[in-house]
């Protein structure tokens, strides 16, 4: 099950991707996704499809693993591409019944929709696999530290973002750890009617609440020991640098928008 | 139930990027009604072996045979309910999976899987708990409420109560005090010779494999390194300490001996067989009968 | 500032857990602890171990008619509770639940960021730290990939960045495998000799408490006993009940006793029995 969890899974690396500073790839990545919106007519679609292309090449991670990105959203995708192409009119029609209809412009929107979402989960997967979930963390708390202004805790919330990553594998481990054992008392999970699957989250679910609060406790405990009183007046050991890289990152992606604006219909 | 297992492997997430070897050529035969201890480091493979006894995983190649039940890498998910029933599993922490509202549901909770009456399943119950050595009145108190060392019984009852052939003990003694580990060992043993439970026990504590186990499985690097009874397995004490393995302390205390210049057919495992190798090669006049 | 040469002094600790009946968890406890010493703690679970330790570090709502804690001449108050926690590091018994940072790094980095240590300063101090526990090679690792002994490690390294002058082990190796056992307790002793620290071991291992100066036994909320290693194992079989194991050697008399062998009364380590018995081996 936690197998198919290719999100958010980071693939150590020394690529150029990989030494961007995670600020400017997480707010290139936002960006991108916003200028899709601009592509409107093949050459468009083509330019971003080659972009993409070329930054998952300089990842330096193969190809497999962003089609495999993909592969869980794959009913999404059909379903949103389906529902383009059966309900566009414009164009030649080629076949209807009722309000269902085949159109010229209907198999151009649902192409276009196909590559819209390959597209936006490429580059995120591309932004997953090459960040550590921590430097994302810490791109978020460099990104939202203007809100200090009005009193939001960027601080500690930056902190309970750091901590509740770094638990994800002990609790990913606690979860398979208690299946197994519960599976081992007769318990069938992802078996039999809703009804009786719902019940069978009940042993594995109690038994990860008390633990997790356990673990709450503890930590508490030993944050306190080592002198934790809160955000203020700490120091921070992680900082983060904007390389040069960086710069021609952005670049790089203002003239991917001049192309984009220069060759949409 | 004899268990066999002929040529196993297996691998983690197979087929993935992150796929990695955790057994191989796993070649190995349980005898019904013996204790058998599995030492070896963390990540020898201990617990991926375990689990391939009650199917909670499945060979990537090779067989394992459960008393009739085989399991290939083609078995189906579906259908192991009798073999989970049969080979009852107490994990490490096995206080982690407690989760009923009270002690007696919770030991209940097994054997009604496996189909048994409510009102079975409660006389089920309170049987086990005092088998573990509880007293009844626990039975209606919620088991978050108990000592570690209670809910360990508890959980251990749970497995219990489901009348399995074979007991699959994951380091039950972690954690505990020195005379709760005792209690727990106390109880494996009497459940292996009067019940007589086939009894299998992943340990690091070499005390234990020298004074319970009749059959020993070294693991090394995701195999069997070395198998055979405790006392002509810890005979290389040069070998297990090389691998940081530990041997039984009267092994080791005899070795040290040896090399001082006492002889000793073959080393002992037990303070009591050392004691009485001992006795022959020390003077007359140093042992006084008591007069109690 | 009073006699430095007493780290710890405890006169008249009592507690009692809110919202619990029956006998209090600690129970008039005086203590002193000489600077530089290895104290190890032992008793059976629930005897009050941990909660002393966890009292020494101010963790516990203590109220004035509590008795009185000194900790390097400080007393223990709610206003100067930080300065004590900066004197202790405490290493607790489970691996998983007191790493806060992402990555090694980070987690030794985490009580320098809490004392708002410059970052030019903690970059020095994590690396000596990470060195002395010579887990530098694994300074970008995070926690799921590595050992329970090598979590341990990265705790005490957060611990001596800080250059407190005691360590608490509270039941820090009991969840460990041997391996890992060795691993911390080794590390904890070669610190103590550099750094004159005071070492206070909650434990059940009989090695760590052999390895103590002192073992002091705590039986529901009180001291019972207090003495060397050597005096504390002359108990032999009573000491299951107090919380640890019978040494090997105290296991091998009883049992050359059984055999009608007169062996000495006094505590023999495994070197001296081994000598004893050596010695009587060659008047045959």
């Amino acid at each position: 099950m936690m197998n198919k969890l290719l999100l958010g899974r980071f693939i150590p690396g020394h690529s150029l991707v990989h030494r961007l500073d995670p600020r400017s790839k997480l707010l290139l990545s936002f960006y991108y996704i916003g200028i899709i919106f601009l592509a409107n007519n093949w050459q468009t679609y083509l330019v971003l499809f080659l972009f993409t292309i070329l930054a998952v090449r300089l990842s330096e991670i193969k190809m497999s693993f962003f089609i495999r990105g993909v592969r869980p959203l794959i009913w999404l995708i059909l379903f949103t591409v389906l529902l383009q192409v059966f309900f566009t009119r414009g164009g030649t029609t080629y076949w209807s019944w009722g309000p269902i209809v085949l159109s010229q412009f209907g198999i151009v929107n649902g192409i276009y929709i196909f590559m819209r979402f390959v597209l936006i989960i490429f580059m995120s997967t591309l932004l997953t696999l090459t960040t550590p979930p921590l430097s994302l963390a810490d791109a978020i708390e460099a990104i939202l530290k203007p809100l200090r202004v009005v009193h939001f805790p960027v601080y500690e919330v930056a902190l309970m973002l750091s901590i509740a990553l770094r638990f994800v594998p002990t609790l990913m481990d606690e979860t398979e750890k208690i299946m197994n054992a519960q599976r081992a008392r007769g318990v069938d999970f992802g078996e039999g009617n809703l009804f009786q699957q719902m019940r069978a989250v009940v042993p594995l679910l109690i038994p990860l609440f008390v633990s997790s609060f356990n673990r709450a406790e503890d930590l508490a405990t030993a944050m306190e020991a080592r002198g934790y009183q809160g955000g203020e007046g700490r120091s921070k050991y992680r900082v983060l640098v904007w390389h040069a890289i960086d710069s021609w990152s952005v670049v790089g992606f203002a003239i991917l928008t001049v192309i984009l604006i220069w060759l949409r219909a | 139930m004899d268990i066999t297992f002929k040529d196993v492997d297996y691998t983690y997430q197979a087929g993935t990027p992150f796929e990695s070897q955790a057994l191989h050529d796993i070649n190995l035969t349980i005898a019904d009604h013996s204790f058998t201890a599995i030492i070896g480091h963390t990540g020898s493979g201990k617990s991926t072996l375990v689990q391939h006894l009650n199917a909670l995983l499945k060979p990537t190649s090779g067989t394992v045979t459960i008393g009739e039940r085989k399991i290939t890498p083609e078995t189906n998910n579906k259908h192991l309910k009798p073999l989970r029933q049969k080979v009852g599993m107490v994990f490490q922490f096995p206080e982690s999976q407690l989760f009923e509202e009270t002690v007696a549901k919770d030991i209940a909770f097994g054997p009604m899987n496996f189909g048994m009456s409510a009102e079975d399943a409660a006389k089920k119950a309170a049987e086990m708990l005092n088998l573990v050595g509880l007293p009844a009145d626990l039975l209606e108190r919620s088991p978050f409420d108990l000592s570690g060392g209670q809910m360990r019984r508890v959980a251990i009852a749970g497995v219990l109560a489901m009348t399995p052939e074979v007991l699959v003990l994951d380091e039950p003694t972690a954690g505990l005090d020195p005379a709760g580990r005792r209690e727990i060992m106390g109880m494996v043993t009497q459940l292996h010779e009067k019940q007589h439970l086939t009894v299998i026990l992943i340990t690091h504590h070499m005390e234990d494999v020298a004074s319970y186990a009749d059959h020993v499985v070294v693991m090394e690097h995701g195999t069997i390194a070395k198998v055979g009874k405790p006392s002509d397995v810890f005979q290389d004490v040069a070998w297990l300490q090389e691998r940081q393995l530990g041997v039984p302390e009267t092994t080791e205390f005899a070795a040290r001996l040896q090399k001082q210049g006492f002889h000793f057919d073959r080393l002992p495992l037990t303070e009591v067989e050392l004691a009485a190798a001992l006795l022959p090669q020390l003077p007359r006049e140093a042992v006084q009968p008591h007069d109690e | 500032m009073t006699d430095v040469t007493k780290i710890i002094e405890v006169e008249h600790l009592n507690f009692r857990y809110p919202q619990t009946e029956g006998r209090p968890a600690l129970n008039d406890v005086n203590l002193t602890i000489e600077q530089g010493e290895w104290v190890a703690i032992i008793g059976h679970n629930g005897s009050g171990k941990s909660t002393l330790a966890k009292s020494l570090d101010g963790l516990l709502p203590l109220t004035p008619d509590s008795g009185t804690i000194r900790v390097a001449g400080i007393t223990l108050s709610e206003d100067n509770v930080w300065n004590i926690r900066r004197q202790i590091g405490m290493v607790f018994q489970n691996p998983d639940n007191q790493f806060v940072g992402a990555t090694v790094e980070d987690d030794v980095a985490f009580g320098l960021e809490n004392i708002g240590l410059p970052r030019e300063e903690m970059l020095t101090r994590v690396h000596a730290a990470l060195k002395r526990v010579r887990m530098l090679e694994f300074a970008d690792r995070e926690p799921a990939r590595l050992s329970g002994g090598q979590k341990q490690r990265v705790a005490i390294a957060g611990i001596i960045a800080l250059q407190p002058q005691i360590i608490i082990l509270d039941e820090s190796t009991s969840m460990l495998d041997p391996t890992g056992r060795i691993e911390v307790l080794e590390t904890v002793r070669e610190l103590k000799e550099q750094a004159n620290l005071t070492v206070i071991s909650i434990t059940h291992d009989i090695d760590e408490a052999a390895n103590a100066n002192r073992i002091i036994i705590l039986d529901d909320g009180e001291i019972k006993e207090s003495g060397t290693p050597a005096e504390i194992f002359q108990y032999g079989e009573r000491l299951i009940e107090l919380g640890l194991d019978v040494p090997y050697a105290e296991r091998l008399k009883a049992a050359l006793r059984r055999q009608n062998l007169v062996v000495p009364q006094q505590y023999l380590t495994e070197e001296g029995l081994v000598d004893w018995l050596w010695t009587l081996h060659s008047k045959m």
